[in-house]
């Protein structure tokens, strides 16, 4: 039994029965009922076109269920009879997905979690488990966003901005509970890319699989962090690194960039140094003032001040970072680093440890109360 | 079986005996102590007796109703506050004796030194549900 070729199959079948005029809450209950089936029929009877004996088999099941609550609610008239078979499935029933998945109208975290359901083919247990809330909570998020998006007609392209973002939020929150949310959204984004040709798209899949490379070296064996520049790049993951590399430069040959395609860029130029010392940081410069440019986001000018400490030295970084707002979240943890790279032992030990108060993670908390450790070792010797 | 919340407090509890702040450990001690405290919380799981263990950040604010129609007012954080809970974890144990043990287990993780930090833990009963049978 095939499960990622049903998942695969998911958001077409969905697709197909939304672009047939179907509510989507409806249409999604049909598919997964297709699904369960499927899971029943196929280790015995193997389908010769497996994605039109899914469509055929959900849309029986939304007529049974539109007859039933007909029947219900005495109103004889509202399906009656199987229309001609619908179009092949086009990429764009694929696509249309997405970009109802994402819609503006939903909140960020009821878009993540209806592309995990619609597009992805998750359970509902899976991705509560995945974002460690009870079950029952994400049913009903996912349920509103059903409901929020059912009246919307899609038959116009969506933002492809939108579901970029959304696809970006999973691939970052990938690594807490048990479900491989960034092995997911790299699955998604894959799948986005080859229903439309974006260069954002392919920049996005770029800093996916880049980062992703890196992942068996970003923990111990223990969870502590592993900053990279610490990392043992044996331990990275050189084909993922030669594909997202190979994307990135595709895209940026079509001399439409964007911030995903910039941030790829920053790290392919990681990726691409045999040891930490060898990182070509004056050209992580420029692409960081790109990012500005296209941005203009205060955490990209953060990033910059640690890019520009390496470039010109950490006095030159900390001049960079003394223009920026304090209360931005990590300016602290950027501040000790800097200070530490200056040789102020004490001012980078007594900083180190006050963002360790204010770490959003308990990773990073342990990883900065660990740095504000070893520094007070060092001057108590 | 009863549920009992193990409180950790920043500050507000009697003084640990063995009172020294994380960041003048050693590397190596903060490692063991984290290394105790998920030992300890696989090793309650295993047992059956673990139900959720989290951590919050040591400042928060504190907000109030403010009237039909307005926001809602916010305040702190307030540097004074004598009480700060940094964590929890909950426990489900058949015995009030047994939340005791397990209570005193957490305390001894090793800080400063590897020596058992003897840090104070406050144990809460949950409030439960009304027994069916009343007779």
């Amino acid at each position: 039994m095939d499960e990622t070729l049903l998942r695969n199959l998911t958001p077409s079948v969905l697709g197909i029965l939304v672009r047939r005029g179907i509510d989507f809450a409806a249409a999604e209950d049909a598919v997964q009922d297709a699904l369960v089936e499927a899971v029943r029929v196929w280790p015995v009877d193997p389908p010769r076109d497996p994605l039109g004996w899914l469509t055929t088999v959900a849309w029986r099941r939304f007529l049974d269920a539109a007859r039933a609550d007909a029947a219900r609610r005495r109103r004889e008239d509202l399906v009656d009879e199987e229309p001609a078979p619908g179009p092949a499935p086009t990429v764009d029933d694929t696509l249309a997905l997405y970009f109802l998945c994402a819609h503006p109208s939903l909140t960020a975290s009821s878009a993540v979690a209806l592309t995990l359901r619609a597009v992805g083919g998750l359970t509902t247990r899976q991705i509560a488990h995945a974002y460690l809330v009870p079950e029952a909570t994400m049913a009903q998020r996912i349920s509103r966003a059903k409901r929020t998006v059912s009246g919307l007609r899609f038959d116009r392209p969506g933002d492809v901005a939108t579901v970029l973002r959304v696809l970006y939020l999973v691939f970052n929150e990938g690594y807490s509970g048990d479900m491989d949310l960034a092995a997911e959204a790299i699955r998604l984004t894959r799948q986005l890319a080859a229903a439309i040709d974006h260069p954002e798209v392919a920049g996005l899949l770029a800093l996916m699989l880049l980062h992703h490379a890196r992942r068996a070296a970003r923990t111990a064996p223990d969870g502590t962090l592993v900053p990279l520049a610490e990392q043992d790049r044996s331990r990275w993951d050189t084909r993922l690194i030669a594909e997202g590399v190979e994307i990135l430069q595709a895209a940026l040959a079509r001399d439409q960039l964007g911030e995903f395609q910039a941030q790829a860029a920053i790290a392919a130029l990681h990726a691409d140094a045999p040891t930490a010392a060898e990182t070509d940081w004056v050209q992580i410069v420029e692409w960081y003032d790109e990012l500005v440019r296209l941005t203009d986001n205060p955490v990209v000018r953060l990033n910059r001040a640690v890019a520009v400490g390496e470039a010109d030295g950490p006095r030159a970084g900390l001049r960079a970072l003394a223009a920026l707002d304090d209360t931005l979240p990590r300016y602290t943890a950027v501040a000790a680093y800097l200070h530490e790279r200056d040789g102020d032992l004490a001012t980078a030990a007594r900083r180190y440890a006050e963002a360790a108060r204010q770490a959003p993670n308990l990773a990073e908390r342990d990883h900065l109360t660990r740095q504000a450790a070893r520094l007070n070792a060092l001057g108590r010797r | 079986m009863a549920k009992y919340l193990l409180l950790k407090h920043y500050r507000g509890g009697p003084a640990a005996v063995h009172d020294v702040p994380m960041d003048q450990w050693t590397p190596a001690e903060i490692s063991a102590h984290m290394q105790y405290m998920r030992d300890f919380a696989a090793r309650l799981e295993a047992t059956g007796e673990f139900v959720d263990g989290q951590a919050l950040a040591p400042e928060g604010t504190f907000v109030r109703y403010d009237g039909p129609g307005r926001p809602p007012v916010t305040d702190g954080p307030f540097a004074e506050t004598k009480d700060l809970i940094a964590g929890w974890m909950v426990i489900d144990v058949d015995s009030y004796d047994r939340a005791v043990e397990l209570a005193g287990e957490l305390s001894a993780a090793p800080g400063a030194g590897g020596k058992p930090i003897h840090e104070w833990l406050e144990l809460r009963p949950f409030l439960s549900e009304p027994p069916t049978i009343t007779e």
